[in-house]
């Protein structure tokens, strides 16, 4: 079924009984030709490259909850392509333009909307790196403007400008940036895929990996025996409860990132903005609410959620570029497990398993991710050769000192 | 959270700065024929449990002790505490 | 007409009469009212608009679990949008506007919303809008955007203050209705120290609405007289208006205490409100349960409400919802308010029960085995269609009606560690199933919903709690109250053509839910998600269990297994500014001074953040209009003769031991054991990855005491990085650390006058000739007459240099002895932008070439990595990743054309090359314009830099639209030979 505005007026004057279930529950097969362990967004746009893209067949996602149920449903909904090295800023740099076309090409309104984002600038040397890293932007071919303090008192009057502890000196903007509904992304990826073929196997939970001379043949899982020529592991933030299953240990550690949502309000903030001097990113929702985060909270946790002195440090932070928030109410907070990565960057690999191939590491950034990571992760699965725009994100990289470090903070994951 | 010092009694976990899994105390033999081996595991491969994980806190705004706590990353209970030097000197470490 | 709807009786307090202003119109209301009982007192019942159809709105509730009535409070830079007019509390002088409609709330233009409804099914956005591509951003979502959001901001910064604050306690108290209450005079009484948190400003709960009495006397007089008794407890503290938020790890829970709400501004001194931590040994969640609706067409008619919030409008605040009342239940205690309201006088014209087999009640009609199918009324009810057990429909009409699904026990902070609640047949609702380790539950909460059990099991708890740390207990005798069970029948939605509302404030009908399970969309995850179900300002308090099940009802499985209510902090809303307290504005982060802070302000410097400090960035003299005129002239002055900068900042870090030496040998990638007593090295120390962390340098005091000084920025990483070194990797170590960066007060003394200034403060005893205080020398001395200090010949500027740091106290004096004793000389003080001139003059790395990326090879120091001993960092930097042939080096670069400049953060591209990232040569790090060059100059690395000496290439900075033909030149601008620094 094709989604268009013909169609919701034809349901609508019809009683809406015509709308099918957007993706098929299926029922696990035997075998397929590659098991995409993970339903976010991430093995859910893989498997639908895998299917339209790379012409495979007999392909299956199988989810040990609902889709989009991890992370792809609980992040802060932002897509950027501003990164500064050269082993990550042409992934990003494809995958913004993944983005761009992306409701077309699924036919799903995911709402990317590219009303920028911007990285304010407090200091000195921060302008220095800023300026390496907007032209590092340029020079990949993404878009990247620098405003000065004058310009973004035009352009957003309502920042602190005039009592601030570490005053505004100006900003990294990339107006392509933005933001998309998170959800839609994985149902309009699992929409995709399911009219592409693809099984996607709901509260079918992998509990092992069987292997036969050394390769990978199949899951075992809550639902029995599911064999398969090629296994894709895209599970960010419990890889390693999957990678532990054959015995491999990652350079990754689990974290917990929060994330917040305020009260609807009428429009206030145009695009996405970041505070240089602190841990607060925010933008606004369609719906109106002041959606943001900050700094993960420091230690190792699967327990999707987050204690007190983060939510403070990052609301201080609010509070610190934009004051008119004080009277705003945040609504919820909840917390998602990030694969938390040695140098801050991902990792889409074969495994020294033969039929296992790895995704994950993407710390806080994933969801932006999504189409690049699902393209690139399709291409090695189909094609056994890594995508040109991800040959850097090699598991050997820490053991040849590769590192793709943005942040220079070297092998302590909740620094990254 | 709340850290139950050994020395000091229970704090807050706000006082402390997190490092990582206890395994970091471990460091290799720089003299090993594949010291740059051993040294890539130690610093970069981890465990990451699901469950009881044994890591390394320091008491930045306290005494700077570095201790090791016993903690569940699924629930977060801490159930044990020690002083981080006790336990390297217990894994062999020395000098 | 003033008060209309005012009845007898209730809490208000009748001798204070408020004037409010509601949509610019003025009211008149008593002290004890919410908005929302005064206005109800006023005949009022339109108090808002829903969020996607614009429908018009009364209050569904009395309490915070509202959906419906919120206002944009108070105004200017207080305007507060969504505020629950049904607890925001009455105060004289109060203004508040109904929100999301325009031109005015009973017309309001995108109702036509509303007219459209089919076409705006759940989920309709995701299917359309994709045509042509470009209108989304165009075209479509600026509309939809301007029609988002409820209420407003004012844009404006908020002119209150707001307080944290932390509590301990044995036993904290969630909620002071009869449990509550119970557990706390239980507690209080055996000596426990005690924290009772309530909501409300009054405690009680719902003593305070019902008419229930407690051993012989009304509910909420025995709730004032039990506050009485704990209030004059030591051992307890009692917090109204304050909401418990959310239950962390360890038994500490956040809490929202609203100081001031309730005046119009806060008093003298005083915060708006104020975060609590509370660290609580045990807790007992008292929070009582809340009413739920039964979905039905047009169920959201202002005038229709919650049957237990008619009864608190009634009871409590003395206000009628309206004058011709029926009731809609599905169990007993939705038919208490048939008597409660005839007993003040309100007509009670019908009560529908769903039951066949209810008990009876006193009203105009009593309808068993009946539904409430339609209500009419667009801007308030005037009709209701009822359709008889018999089949048949019968029209009536009043202006209010209380609906009853049944009650669903507070459990939200049961869930906030994501323990899933059970489902209770009895109660047709979820209770808590396993808690936080310090949490119990009782009363409604957990399920128990009459005042006797509450009362029972909050005294009972509170014992077996108090037991739990120690503490013995008992509980009195549960005094008399009622005790009926409120045999509730299951009743969810009435099957009707037509829309009926599951979450009032986003929209949601029981259409949307059957769509949803139409389009898989089955689980409860994406029920909310796809129907947005829940997500509201209310958190689904009174949608989430009827559409949860609903949707158990499309998918034939019970309600439990089609998923649980998962509630997530905050418990109720909370602002910003509560969480961010004080830190804000110039208070955001505390800010450090450096000793000679006074001084520099005294002589007109312009400060810097520096990471917490402020630091002195240049002194402008009389007459200078820009800062370069400043800064060249501080420049200028230090290397023609000398120069002061506070250097403080520096980390200083004190290390002692008989095997201090072998320590610093191990932590600096160079060698330190044999550097002598009375010098000084320069030292790199890298992470265990090989890739630089800081640098500094340490002075060898004596056998066994050495001072490391590291970067501003790592003073306090590095430290940490020590410590684990010396407690984790080396225990045995006879070794040990003290951070003295506060302690010491640092003055660089730089230019070739730099000694003979020294001269003139350093004590008679002590020689500082080259002879005897070479380059590199350090040594404990004394100046101005026996205040001891320490002396180092370290040079950033690569003049002849020194630094002096005495004891902290006495910075400010040496500043202006340094000073002093400089004038003959035409000493002058420099800041950091002096500071940062010269040394990239002089070619030293800083922060912005140490930026945690680069090994000693990019920083030209390659050999300076012993492979002779273990060093953290020494194995790992032998990787071929960051041995590369090619690896990025540390040069220097000057303009082709001197006139021109260039920026830091420029990439390099070589001249004939196309400006792309494959052509990547490297980026500049560093620049300033160099005043005794005369031209500007830069650090950066540039691949195979080292040797490339003498080649051009460009520095292209299109973001800034610069490109620059440069040099490729050695790092040391001034004096490579490093003659001036051994002078």
């Amino acid at each position: 079924m094709r989604y268009s505005g013909f169609r919701v007026i034809k349901e609508a004057l019809t009683g809406h009984k015509g709308w099918k279930p957007t993706w098929r529950d299926a029922e696990p097969q035997p075998e397929y030709d590659i098991i995409i362990i993970g339903g976010g967004g991430h093995g859910l746009a893989t498997a639908y490259y895998l299917a339209k893209q790379f012409g495979q067949k007999r392909i299956a996602v199988v989810e040990k909850g609902w889709i989009g149920g991890g992370n792809v449903g609980r992040n802060t909904t932002i897509i950027r392509s501003n990164y500064m090295l050269d082993g990550n800023e042409p992934f990003y740099e494809f995958s913004l333009k993944l983005w761009e076309g992306l409701e077309q090409d699924f036919n799903y309104n995911a709402m990317v909307s590219q009303r920028g984002i911007l990285n304010l600038i407090h200091s000195d040397p921060q302008r220095d790196a800023f300026v390496r890293r907007g032209n590092a932007m340029i020079l990949n071919g993404a878009d990247a403007e620098y405003l000065s303090r004058e310009q973004l008192q035009e352009e957003l009057p309502f920042l602190n400008y005039d009592n601030a502890r570490f005053p505004i000196k100006g900003g990294l903007a990339q107006r392509r940036g933005g933001t998309v509904r998170h959800d839609a992304v994985a149902w309009g990826y699992a929409r995709g895929a399911d009219q592409h073929g693809v099984d996607i196997i709901q509260n079918c939970e992998v509990k092992g990996i069987r292997q036969k001379n050394g390769k990978a043949i199949g899951v075992e899982t809550s639902r029995g025996f599911i064999g398969a020529k090629k296994i894709g592991c895209a599970v960010a933030g419990n890889s390693s409860r999957i990678m532990g299953m054959v015995n491999r240990k990652l350079p990754i550690e689990s974290h917990v990132l929060q994330a917040f949502v305020s009260e609807g309000l009428k429009p206030v903030l145009p695009g996405v903005i970041t505070f240089g001097a602190g841990h607060f990113y925010v933008s606004q929702s369609d719906k109106g609410g002041l959606v943001f985060g900050g700094d993960i909270d420091g230690y190792n946790s699967y327990a999707q959620r987050g204690n007190l002195p983060v939510v403070e440090d990052v609301c201080e932070g609010g509070m610190a570029i934009m004051p008119m928030i004080g009277r705003a109410r945040v609504l919820r907070m909840w917390g998602g497990v990030m694969d938390m990565s040695m140098d801050g960057s991902p990792i889409i690999d074969k495994t020294d398993i033969e039929g296992l191939y790895f995704n994950g590491g993407w710390c806080y950034g994933g969801f932006k991710a999504t189409p690049a990571s699902g393209w690139c992760f399709a291409h090695l699965l189909a094609k056994d050769e890594p995508h040109e725009t991800a040959t850097a994100y090699r598991f050997d990289r820490f053991h040849k000192g590769l590192m793709i470090d943005e942040k220079g903070m070297g092998a302590q994951p909740n620094l990254h | 959270m709340i850290i139950n010092h050994p020395l000091l009694g229970p704090r807050d976990s706000q006082e402390f700065t997190y490092l990582g899994d206890m395994s970091l105390i471990n460091r290799p033999d720089w003299e090993a024929d594949d010291a740059v081996d051993q040294f890539h595991e130690y610093l970069y491969l981890r465990d990451n449990p699901a469950g009881e994980h044994k890591e390394l806190w320091f008491h930045e705004q306290g005494d700077r002790s570095w201790l090791v706590v016993t903690r569940n990353t699924l629930t977060h209970d801490i159930t044990k505490v020690e002083i981080a030097k006790d336990i390297a000197r217990q894994m062999g470490r020395s000098k | 007409m003033t008060q209309n709807n005012r009845l007898e009786g209730g809490l208000i307090d009748r001798s204070k009469t408020l004037r409010f202003t509601f949509d610019g119109k003025t009211y008149q209301g008593h002290q004890g009212d919410t908005i929302a009982s005064a206005l109800l007192a006023n005949d009022v019942r339109l108090m808002g608009r829903s969020f996607k159809y614009h429908r018009p709105r009364g209050p569904l509730t009395a309490g915070s679990e509202e959906p419906n009535a919120l206002v944009e409070l108070r105004e200017g830079n207080r305007q507060e949008p969504n505020t629950r007019a049904t607890t925001a509390e009455l105060f004289d002088g109060l203004s508040a506007k109904s929100q999301n409609r325009w031109p005015s709330l009973s017309f309001d233009a995108m109702g036509v919303n509303d007219l459209l409804s089919p076409f705006f099914a759940a989920g309709f956005y995701y299917k359309t809008f994709m045509w042509p591509k470009a209108f989304w951003e165009k075209l479509y979502e600026p509309i939809i955007r301007r029609a988002a959001g409820l209420g407003s901001l004012s844009m404006e910064a908020d002119p209150d203050v707001y307080d944290k604050g932390f509590l301990h306690c044995d036993l904290l108290i969630i909620g002071a209705g009869p449990a509550g209450l119970s557990a706390a005079l239980t507690a209080g009484r055996a000596g426990a120290r005690v924290i009772l948190a309530e909501e409300d400003f009054l405690l009680g709960g719902r003593l305070n609405a019902e008419t229930f009495e407690i051993a012989g006397m009304a509910g909420h007089a025995w709730a004032a007289q039990t506050q009485a008794e704990l209030a004059s407890m030591d051992n307890v503290r009692i917090m109204t208006r304050t909401a418990i938020l959310g239950a962390f790890d360890h038994g500490i829970y956040g809490a929202l205490e609203r100081v001031s709400d309730h005046l119009a501004v806060p008093a003298a001194g005083k915060p708006r409100q104020t975060l609590w931590r509370i660290y609580a040994k045990r807790t007992m969640l008292c929070a009582g349960a809340v009413e739920r609706p039964i979905a039905f067409k047009n169920n959201d008619r202002p005038g229709i409400m919650l049957s237990g919030a008619l009864r608190t409008y009634a009871n409590r605040y003395a206000a009628a919802a309206g004058q011709t009342v029926a009731l809609f239940t599905n169990n007993d205690d939705g038919l208490r308010s048939a008597a409660d309201l005839a007993a003040k006088g309100v007509d009670v014209v019908a009560v529908i029960d769903t039951r066949a087999d209810g008990p009876s009640v006193q009203a105009g009609a009593h309808f068993k085995g009946a539904q409430v199918v339609d209500a009419g009324g667009k801007l308030g009810l005037n009709t209701i269609t009822i359709k008889l057990a018999n089949g048949q429909t019968t029209r009536i009409n009043c202006t209010a009606l209380g609906v009853s699904g049944g009650w669903n026990p507070n459990v939200h902070l049961t869930s906030h560690q994501r323990s899933t609640p059970k489902w209770d047949e009895k109660i047709a609702a979820f209770v808590p199933e396993s808690t936080p380790a310090e949490m119990s539950v009782a009363g409604a909460a957990n399920g128990d919903m009459s005042t006797h059990a509450a009362l029972a099991n909050g005294a009972k708890q509170a014992v077996t709690a108090l037991k739990d740390i120690g503490i013995k207990a008992t509980a009195g005798r549960t005094p008399k109250a009622e005790d009926e069970p409120i045999n509730v029948s299951p009743f969810w939605y009435v099957e009707h053509k037509g829309r009926a509302w599951v979450d009032q404030q986003n929209d949601v009908t029981v259409k949307d839910i059957k769509l949803s399970h139409q389009e898989g969309f089955r689980s409860v995850e994406h029920l909310k998600r796809y129907t947005t179900l829940g997500m509201a300002t209310d958190q689904g308090k009174t949608a989430n269990v009827p559409g949860l099940a609903i949707m158990a009802e499309m998918t034939g499985k019970s309600i439990p297994d089609t998923g649980t209510t998962m509630f997530r902090p905050p418990y109720a809303p909370t602002s910003f500014g509560a969480f961010a307290g004080r830190h804000r504005d110039e208070d955001f982060r505390p800010i450090r001074k450096t000793p000679s802070h006074k001084w520099a302000e005294e002589h007109d410097a312009v400060f810097v953040e520096t990471g917490m400090w402020l630091r002195a960035q240049w002194f402008p003299k009389p007459g200078e209009t820009h800062w370069r005129e400043s800064v060249d002239r501080e420049v200028l002055a230090t290397r023609k003769s000398v120069g002061i900068c506070d250097v403080t900042t520096l980390g200083k870090i004190d290390v002692q031991g008989t095997d201090a030496a072998t320590f610093l040998n191990r932590v600096y990638c160079n060698a330190f054991a044999k550097l002598a007593v009375g010098k000084t090295r320069y030292g790199l120390m890298l992470r265990e990855d090989g890739i630089a962390m800081d640098d500094g340098t340490t002075a060898r005091l004596s056998e066994n005491q050495f001072v490391m000084t590291t970067t501003t920025a790592n003073a306090v990483p590095v430290f940490r990085h020590l410590e684990f070194c010396r407690q984790c990797a080396w225990p045995d170590l006879d070794v040990q650390l003290i951070s003295t960066t506060e302690a010491w007060a640092q003055y660089a003394v730089a230019g070739p006058n730099s000694r003979k200034l020294l001269q003139k403060i350093v004590d008679k005893d002590f020689d500082i000739s080259n002879e005897e205080f070479p380059f590199m020398g350090c040594g404990e001395i004394t100046v101005c007459g026996g205040l001891r200090a320490r002396l180092f010949r370290i040079s950033f500027s690569g003049e002849l240099a020194f630094e002096i740091a005495v004891p902290t106290r006495y910075g400010d004096s040496m500043m202006r002895a340094l000073m002093e004793a400089g004038e003959e000389f035409d000493v002058v003080p420099y800041g950091t932008e002096a500071l940062g001139v010269m040394r990239i003059e002089k070619g030293h790395a800083a922060g912005n070439e140490l930026n945690g990326t680069t090994t000693a090879l990019n920083l030209g120091m390659g050999r300076m990595v012993s492979k002779k001993k273990d060093s953290i960092g020494s194995t790992l930097s032998e990787r071929e990743g960051l041995n590369q042939a090619d690896a990025l080096n540390l040069v220097g670069f000057k303009p082709v054309n001197s006139d021109e400049t260039f920026s830091a953060g420029s990439h390099f591209i070589n001249s004939d090359a196309q400006a792309n990232a494959a052509n990547d040569q490297g980026y500049m790090t560093s620049v300033c314009y160099s005043p005794n060059l005369g031209h500007t100059i830069g650090l950066g690395y540039l691949k195979d830099g080292a040797n490339r000496m003498g080649e051009t290439t460009r520095a292209v900075n299109p973001l800034m639209g610069e490109e620059t033909e440069v040099e490729i030149v050695s790092a040391h601008f001034i004096d490579p030979e490093g003659e001036r620094l051994r002078a």
